[in-house]
């Protein structure tokens, strides 16, 4: 195949749409849908670490979200650090909080260990929502700007916030897809990828399922707080929607409907559940209908996922 | 002392909610080992499809046999339209369909019925009935022997009927119980036509007390999705006990420690269960095959 | 070989989604409006967008205003504020709205500021906090009370009726959270003291627990409930259940007749303040909000079938103001749509008579807030 590597095609595609998109764009507001589809993408890439590579499944993956969107919040208030700070503060948490919990965590099995990453999920969503003195509570709290954009107009260059954000979300996007695919092809990923075909046999061949399981879990989170970060500097306001259960099937459903073990699939899946919402606002009433109708007609047909799939059919027709 | 009572009253009541929901879980579990999020929507037609159907005229009793058995046809439509198509696919992807049906359902909800909070009268009045100085309400205890009603009945049918051995046959190794010669297809649709039912009834049977609206069914799946796991995913027994527990935590944590985190306790004392117990308090451990 | 095919297959996923988004239309004058249609603020949001149907619906047939018809652009956020930010942005950029009426609830509301602020649109929210209108922000305003509000028309009840030690159990959502605070905070003004607080989800089935633990406070005199939706319904039933007597007051937040549908009999006695929407009929004919709050219940009901709430009202208060603006203004540019609504004065509303002024970008006082009482099953006017 010209010798091109999965890796290098996938980052290439991936820089090219970035890059290219944005022609096609008849106003700003394409910007932000792109923004929010690079943002959800990096979630997703995170949790095709966790369940595409390591086959296990989280329904809680917002709360780490929550947590990178917090700290971005409450950092610059209270600890007086800047944003840029808060960000790498938000994924220390949540890795931290991830390794912690981890290793009893995924010792259980499918649908314990979804039971188990719900929970989880809903109690930093809890102590978000009921801390009010802290969090603002249900109605949210302000977010610090960034600012990146008045450092820009001193320069004399304008652009607006969904712009700007669209090129940060693009280029982090692009970091998070090289680190994916790097572990990817890396012994640890190998090893990781042997986990998701049968824990038993990865352990009898010396592998230390119980450590690659944990690592994969904490690079999920640090992906998620990292997406979490940007939505709340993006947006410059945030509520614990971020860190809800809600949020979690989001990002679960992105990751399996694009395919759980691609990388680019990530980002397809994020595209169709953030772009499809905006084209389905026509259907008035009948939005969520089509969605959950979407939603399981791709898993039942094209049950790897978008990605896989197509990418299969299109090697079966390719002469 | 009355104060505990009502803690208790209260933890049962809800309890019992839990347990119908989570009855329906391991039904279609047992059956085909696909956790079904959208069994809270079956909890959310039960009772909106009485509603429904008793403004339109109809005696309250005839409404709700009917929303039973029309909740009954969703189930199997579902398991013929959207699990039986994607038979074999992973775990990951049957919870991503059973949440795409539970939004179907939700969606479709509000748009033929509406998206106002709904009630209908209870079966057996509202004068609450007075225990050691605490109450509780004529319905609760029909929830309740609701509860233990459909657990008794499945325990019945699962260990005692040739029809309930053959479903857990078609659960344990799909591919034997073909070969002794039972049905799985029919097994398959008998699971989630009487999973629907289970919820169905929940969903009337606690409608006066809790209201009933077209999203409902979200809350209510995951609280009873825990207390199966609670109980240990697998048995009736476990169902009951494990949905029966998370409602008690709940009542009792609200009473004598902060409301504001009950929710919260009730899902700490699931993750700490669980982490001395992987199989939840009744479940068995399988083997797993390489 | 497999790049090409993998990035062409991303190519038209793209394109075929951006090019749905690109749906034109040209229409006079556009409304935007963002509401949780769905999702946990749907008491609210329903009602706000059948309203607002209805109106567009209404003025269109009746010529528009001056001349031009109105194209309503609506989106239901379900009360997410990141959503709401994002059709936010979509009205703005994409719609090009002149003017936005909604944010049922707070939060969508707070996130969608930035954007209206920026691009210079005006914008009337339909949620409660006070947050939204103080500090007062240029393109913001509000047409419902705030909680803070509620709370005072509620003590001031209290005061007459000599009740001092007050519980409150409160919802756990957006709505109830923040009335629950500022009713905590308010308190020491009124001479209140707060005996116990209790809190319970949105979604919760029973209460009995929280209001055991309230009754055996130590000299009750009254329990507030502060919250919307099923919650206060539930927490009505329970409050006859356990057979506590002291007098339940509500919020505003459960203003419409399907709360006494809901409550049953428990709901005799309860105590709430709304706006003169609720008891259109038993206002005495000189009250100048009458014609106003029986026309409007009287279209909203033959619209919809539904029957009539608070929420619903603050749409059509919004919605009003905004035609109005358009009017005196004879533009339907944003920048003098924003001037003329700082200076609606003398409006008449479903929620009272509203005063804008620069510093003042909600307009209404106490007096518009009516105490009323479920008598018999109706709602009644106190005094």
């Amino acid at each position: 195949m010209n010798g091109i590597s999965v890796r290098t095609a996938t980052l290439l595609a991936l820089a090219v749409i970035i890059l290219l998109a944005p022609v096609l764009f008849p106003s700003s507001f394409y910007y932000r849908v792109g923004a929010l589809i690079f943002i959800n993408g990096l979630a997703a890439m995170g949790l095709v670490v966790l369940v595409g590579y390591a086959g296990q499944v989280s329904l809680g993956h917002a709360g780490f979200s929550g947590i990178g969107a917090y700290a971005c919040a409450l950092g610059p208030v209270h600890l007086g650090l800047p944003p840029l700070v808060c960000v790498a503060l938000g994924a220390a948490v949540s890795g931290l909080l991830a390794f912690l919990v981890g290793r009893p965590i995924l010792r259980l099995k499918a649908h314990y260990l979804a039971v188990a990453t719900l929970g989880l999920g809903i109690l930093i969503y809890m102590v978000i929502n009921n801390e009010g003195w802290l969090t603002g509570g249900p109605d949210g709290m302000t977010v610090p700007s960034l600012g990146v954009r008045s450092l820009l107009k001193g320069y004399g260059i304008k652009v607006t916030s969904s712009e700007m954000w669209y090129w940060i979300s693009g280029v982090v996007l692009l970091a998070g897809a090289f680190v994916a695919l790097n572990l990817h092809n890396s012994p640890a990923g190998r090893a990781l990828r042997s986990l998701h075909d049968s824990e038993v046999a990865a352990s009898t061949i010396g592998i230390d399922v119980a450590r690659m399981k944990l690592t994969a879990f904490v690079i999920s989170a640090v992906y998620a707080s990292v997406a979490g970060s940007q939505v709340a500097l993006m947006n410059r306001f945030v509520t614990p929607d971020v860190a809800g259960f809600m949020h979690s099937v989001e990002l679960l459903t992105m990751t399996v409907l694009g395919g759980a073990a691609s990388v680019l699939g990530a980002v397809v899946g994020a595209t169709i559940l953030t772009a499809l919402p905006q084209v389905l606002t026509v259907f008035e009433d009948f939005e969520h209908v089509l969605l959950g109708l979407i939603m399981m007609l791709v898993m039942i047909f094209l049950r790897e996922g978008l990605v896989p799939s197509l990418a299969r059919r299109m090697r079966r027709s390719a002469p | 002392m009355s104060e505990f009572l009502q803690f208790l009253f209260s933890g049962i009541t809800v309890g019992s909610v839990y347990a119908l929901v989570a009855l329906g879980f391991i039904l279609i579990f047992n059956a085909s080992g696909v956790v079904n999020f959208a069994q809270g929507e079956f909890v959310m037609l039960g009772g909106m499809i009485t509603y429904f159907t008793y403004s339109a005229g109809v005696p309250l009793a005839a409404a709700a046999v009917f929303a039973i058995l029309v909740t009954c046809l969703a189930g199997v439509a579902l398991n013929k339209l959207a699990i039986g198509p994607a038979r074999g696919a992973s775990v990951v992807s049957l919870i991503i369909i059973t949440i795409g049906a539970s939004i179907f359902l939700r969606g479709l909800a509000q748009v033929v019925f509406d998206k106002q909070l709904h009630r209908f009268p209870s079966i057996s009045g509202d004068d609450p009935i007075s225990i050691g100085g605490a109450t509780i309400l004529p319905q609760s205890l029909w929830i309740i022997g609701g509860a233990l009603g459909a657990f008794l009945a499945l325990y019945l049918f699962f260990s005692h009927t040739l029809t309930g051995k053959a479903v857990l046959a078609t659960a344990n190794n799909k591919l034997a119980a073909q070969l002794v010669g039972i049905g799985t297809n029919n097994m398959m649709t008998l699971s989630f036509a009487l999973s629907a039912a289970v919820g169905a009834l929940g969903g009337v049977l606690m409608t006066p007390v809790t209201l009933t609206s077209y999203d409902v069914g979200l809350t209510l799946a995951l609280k009873g999705f825990a207390g199966a796991i609670l109980g240990g995913m697998g048995s009736p027994f476990g169902a009951l006990a494990g949905g029966l527990l998370v409602g008690l935590i709940e009542a009792m944590t609200a009473g004598y420690i902060s409301s504001e985190y009950k929710d919260a306790v009730a899902f700490i004392v699931i993750l700490l269960v669980l982490f001395v117990m992987p199989n939840g308090l009744f479940g068995r451990s399988a083997l797993e095959r390489v | 070989m497999r790049l090409t095919n993998l990035s062409r297959a991303m190519t038209l996923t793209l394109g075929a989604a951006v090019a749905a988004l690109a749906l034109p239309a040209q229409a006079d004058i556009k409304i935007g409006s963002s509401l949780a249609q769905t999702g946990p603020a749907s008491f609210l949001g329903d009602p706000e967008a059948k309203t607002l149907k209805m109106l567009v619906e209404e003025l269109n047939a009746n010529g528009g205003v001056n001349g031009e018809m109105i194209e309503l652009v609506m989106y239901d956020d379900g009360a997410d504020a990141n959503k709401a930010r994002t059709f936010a942005t979509r009205m703005v950029e994409d719609d090009e709205v002149v003017a936005v009426v909604g944010g049922s609830s707070t939060g969508a509301t707070m996130a969608m500021i930035p954007v209206f602020e920026e691009a210079g649109i005006p914008f009337i929210s339909l949620a409660g906090a006070v947050v939204i209108i103080d500090p007062v922000r240029k393109w913001v305003f509000k047409t419902p009370h705030t909680d803070r509000m509620a709370c005072g028309k509620i003590y001031e009840d209290m005061n007459k009726r000599g009740i001092s030690k007050i519980g409150i159990i409160g919802g756990t959502g957006g709505f109830g959270k923040s009335m629950h605070g500022q009713c905590v905070d308010v308190a020491p003004d009124y001479g209140i003291e707060i005996v116990a607080q209790e809190t319970y989800g949105p979604k919760d089935a029973d209460m009995t627990p929280q209001l055991t633990k309230i009754a055996g406070a130590e000299g009750l005199q009254a329990v507030l409930n502060p919250g919307f939706g099923q919650g206060p319904a539930i927490v009505t039933r329970n409050y006859a259940q356990l057979g506590i007597d002291v007098p339940l007051y509500q919020s505003h937040g459960v203003a419409s007749k399907s709360f006494i549908d809901l409550a049953g009999d428990a709901a005799e006695g309860v105590r709430l303040p709304a706006s003169a929407l609720l008891v259109a009929d038993k206002l005495p004919d000189s009250d100048p909000q009458k014609s106003v709050v029986v026309g409007y219940r009287d279209a909203y009901m033959a619209a919809t079938g539904d029957s009539v709430s608070t929420f619903g009202g603050h749409a059509y208060d919004g919605f009003k103001m905004v035609i109005a603006a358009i009017e005196r203004a004879g533009s339907s540019d944003p920048a003098a749509i924003r001037d003329e609504i700082e200076k609606t004065t003398g409006f008449i509303g479903t929620a009272g008579e509203v005063n804008m002024s620069a510093d003042d970008h909600l307009g209404l006082d106490l007096t518009a807030f009516r105490m009323l009482e479920v008598k018999n099953g109706e709602w009644t006017l106190v005094e």
